[in-house]
């Protein structure tokens, strides 16, 4: 039955949709954690999706996350000599948190958890008609 | 007058099985809205039933000289051209995918519907009521 993979697929984006709202959430929540090294700070975190494909006669695949990265973006440096994590010139490093990025990147994982939401519904749907068959 | 089962229900149950393969296909679709690199993929309703019911199907060499045919066999799920491509690679359009994806659901409820109709008159039939 071939349905029923459709609940694996969608499932599979749903974890993958959930892991870039947890990073955005993450991204989100660190913007302003303010440290004295340059390696001590903060990094906008991005997941990396690719498509499940277990063997090459798959004509279907889910998505996997393959791992999350660290945005190689500068860090932002702001002259702050009165703060207690300054360093000795006086400047502390705040994140490479884009809020706007971050914000667009949250919609779109959200609109995507809907519409995967919704095909699971649909495909749930049609799998109950499936079973009443002939009743 | 031989009723079989196979004869009464064939082309709905067969339609049956190429929609439930397009709606993972589709469902595949849209679950890869966001991955690079993804191509969208579709079935070809017609070409793929038509080679369930042993119409159609891939060109057969029937000679020892024949060349190999080129080409994806009629049932296998085809790329879609995508009207605006998106800058990562990926050609799933969400919006033509729903649409496709409903629209499949809803014609796999109809073909349901009408096998059930079928069943039903099959079992009236055994009743003899």
């Amino acid at each position: 039955m071939s349905l029923l993979k459709v609940f694996d697929i969608s499932g599979s984006a749903l974890r993958a949709q959930t892991v870039r709202l947890n990073t955005t959430a993450s991204n989100m929540a660190n913007i302003d954690s303010i440290s004295s090294s340059t390696a001590t700070t903060y990094r906008s975190r991005q997941p990396v999706f690719a498509a499940q494909l277990d063997s090459a006669e798959d004509e279907v695949a889910g998505v996997d996350v393959l791992g999350i990265v660290e945005s190689q973006a500068p860090l932002r440096r702001e002259y702050r000599p009165d703060h207690p994590l300054a360093d000795p010139q006086g400047y502390v490093n705040l994140p490479n948190v884009n809020p706007v990025e971050e914000m667009a990147n949250m919609i779109s994982a959200s609109r995507s958890y809907q519409t995967n939401v919704e095909v699971l519904n649909t495909s749930k749907q049609m799998l109950m008609r499936t079973l009443a068959l002939g009743d | 007058m031989a009723i079989g089962f196979e004869r009464a229900l064939s082309v709905h149950a067969q339609a049956l099985t190429v929609r439930s393969r397009r709606a993972e296909i589709l469902a595949a679709n849209l679950a890869n809205a966001d991955t690079p690199n993804y191509q969208a993929r579709d079935l070809d309703f017609k070409a793929t039933l038509a080679s369930l019911q042993g119409r159609g199907g891939p060109l057969r060499a029937t000679h020892a000289l024949h060349l190999p045919a080129r080409g994806a066999a009629p049932d296998e799920p085809l790329y879609r051209t995508p009207a605006q491509m998106a800058i990562d690679g990926n050609t799933v359009e969400e919006e033509q995918e729903k649409a496709a994806f409903s629209d499949n659901a809803l014609r796999y409820q109809a073909s349901l519907q009408l096998l059930g109709n079928r069943v039903q008159g099959l079992l009236s039939a055994i009743r003899g009521e």
